[in-house]
């Protein structure tokens, strides 16, 4: 460690200000304050000093996303071996995801890491941790099959255009994870959605390869094609029950299946403060409210008779509400905002899921849409406490 | 004549990257590059046909009744436009569809004639519009470039990218054939510009 130390310190000199590798100077101190604790102290005036600063905010979210990413690797040679009808052990299954995940990974970060520190020395800031979030969540929200120069253009729109011309880190409107996967799905739309995305090497696969009865479909589109709830199917043919859907093992993006490795992020998100309770409590509501009102006088059959509670594990509602519709940045910032956002994201996901004949998932423009409100909805209850308040005060 | 009549419709005081007229059409008409080539020179001409007219007519227009006037001008060129494009290239005209017709409520065209023709004399004046409405048809035709190129794979309407490409996995963008993504290419011209001419930039 001390070696470290030392080596850091004697490059200091030559990525200050003047140096010889000075206009590097950002990158310089990503890696230095990415090492060792800052040096630099506050002074003058109040200041909060609390040990949750950015880097440590986004460790916590990685934390809480890795149940639902190691799932869904688990996931992927899963669902592999039940389309192949290969007799895989739960650590081979394990271990034909992880190399199949860890490619997006890679991409995502590489892609996305180098336009922030490149954005961030051109205009001379520091590197910020942003990116860490996003690049986790990217991978885990695209199909397996997605092919990486896709993946690397949607990371650069999301970064570019979601992001840095705003400002950086904080500055966004729109989520930027979510804005990647919306650049896919409308650049790139069969490539995520359809029926052989979704299971590794399924659309690649010869003839009589797959098993007899194999349906590449999520549970999602299944349910939006007409069939009664007892009638989905996983993808070898075999039925799959509500138990199967809330720990997962079925089709679909790689972290959005298990509702219980999403329960365990949104538990340690939740004991953290990191992401609001009443987000995601209200999206909940909001979901079951729409999902029960469709079903007065829904037709037997259709996607609105659902019982309400299935729009909550399938597809990639769990998912968007506890890590995407909670961004601390992109949400509602007012107590009161959070309940309206988070209950209007519920709503529209499931409005959009049942009325929109164009695609089944609707979590993605769902809490796009809601994003581009939240301002408006934290305008209108500001503005409403100030209203209340007057009335309390004699003006005179 | 002042050369910045011809001049600066191209560069400081573009009709669509700095005064952010005619992005309607800008964004309606790009998917394919015939028909942007054909938007362009219908507006360029008739932005500059009208300035003239109501340059030779800014004498006797009573003020009072001025936009009137220059809406039947710029209406009459239209209709010219509209049906030489009928005669001659009916195909691009049925791609075009509506939006020759709404050439009229183009900003372009409104804004230069009373920003300009009106004050000034006939041949300026018909400088000014041609100049206008070609800085609004270089910009149209950037953006078509991209979006035929990356959305369709082809330039005229001639396969540009390969079949091996293909093959290799590539595919055209849907996103460039909406129209949200003509309006991050307008953004992305605008963000080139400025940066290379930092007067533009709003403090």
């Amino acid at each position: 460690m001390k070696g470290l130390i030392n080596l850091v310190n004697n490059l200091r000199p030559s990525f200050e200000k003047g140096g010889k590798f000075g206009f590097l100077h950002s990158t310089f101190d990503a890696f230095d304050s990415f090492l060792f604790v800052p040096k630099t102290t506050t002074c003058c005036g109040a200041h909060v000093r609390d040990c949750m600063d950015l880097k440590r905010v986004m460790t916590v979210v990685i934390v809480a996303l890795a149940p639902a990413m190691l799932f869904g690797m688990w996931n992927v040679g899963e669902q592999h071996s039940l389309a192949f009808g290969l007799d895989m052990t739960f650590w081979g299954k394990f271990w034909y995801g992880f190399l199949r995940v860890l490619p997006l990974i890679i991409v995502s970060y590489v892609v996305g890491l180098s336009i922030e520190f490149a954005s961030a020395q051109i205009r001379g800031h520091e590197v910020n941790e942003g990116f860490l979030v996003s690049g986790m969540i990217i991978p885990m929200i695209m199909p397996v099959d997605v092919p990486l120069w896709i993946l690397a253009v949607a990371v650069a729109f999301a970064v570019i255009f979601g992001k840095e011309i705003f400002g950086g880190t904080g500055m966004n409107i729109w989520n930027p994870a979510l804005l990647a996967r919306a650049f896919v799905f409308f650049s790139y739309p069969t490539k995520i959605s359809g029926d052989t995305v979704w299971v590794k090497g399924v659309a690649k696969a010869a003839n009589g390869e797959l098993v007899d009865g194999f349906s590449g479909a999520t549970a999602l589109s299944q349910a939006g094609s007409g069939i009664a709830p007892d009638a989905i199917h996983d993808v070898a043919g075999g039925s799959l029950d509500t138990m199967r859907m809330i720990i997962g093992d079925m089709a679909g993006s790689i972290g959005e299946t298990s509702v219980i490795a999403i329960a365990l992020g949104a538990i340690i998100l939740i004991y953290t403060g990191i992401a609001s309770w009443k987000i995601m409590v209200s999206g909940v509501v909001g979901a079951l409210a729409i999902g029960a009102l469709a079903n007065i006088g829904a037709e037997p059959g259709t996607f609105a008779a659902f019982p309400p509670y299935y729009h909550l594990i399938m597809g990639g509602f769990a998912f968007g509400i506890v890590f995407m519709a909670t961004d601390p940045v992109t949400s509602a910032q007012t107590e009161c905002g959070k309940w309206i956002y988070g209950f209007l994201v519920g709503a529209m996901a499931v409005i959009i899921r049942l009325w929109n004949p164009g695609y089944p998932e609707g979590m993605m423009l769902s809490i796009l849409l809601m994003n581009t409100f939240a301002p408006l909805i934290d305008h209108f209850v500001v503005s409403r406490n100030i209203k209340r308040r007057m009335k309390r005060t004699v003006v005179k | 004549m002042d050369k910045n009549i011809y001049l600066k419709p191209f560069w400081t005081s573009n009709p669509v990257t700095v005064l952010v007229l005619g992005i309607c059409s800008a964004l309606a008409v790009t998917v394919k590059l015939e028909a942007a080539c054909v938007m362009a020179i219908s507006v360029t001409l008739v932005t500059g046909f009208s300035s003239l007219l109501v340059s030779l007519l800014r004498n006797t227009i009573p003020n009072r009744i001025r936009i009137i006037v220059q809406l039947i001008v710029a209406a009459l060129f239209v209709i010219l436009v509209e049906q030489v494009l009928k005669a001659y290239v009916y195909e691009v005209s049925k791609q075009l569809s509506v939006f020759v017709g709404l050439i009229i409520t183009n900003c372009i065209i409104m804004g230069r004639i009373e920003a300009f023709a009106l004050g000034n004399k006939p041949f300026p004046s018909f400088v000014d519009g041609i100049a206008n409405g070609a800085g609004y048809g270089v910009i149209l035709v950037v953006i078509a470039f991209f979006r035929e190129l990356l959305g369709s794979g082809s330039i005229f309407g001639f396969k540009i990218i390969p079949d091996a490409a293909y093959q290799a996995g590539y595919m055209n963008n849907g996103l460039l054939i909406l129209p949200p993504m003509a309006l991050i290419l307008v953004g992305c011209i605008v963000w080139i510009q400025r940066s290379i001419n930092k007067d533009l930039q709003e403090k």
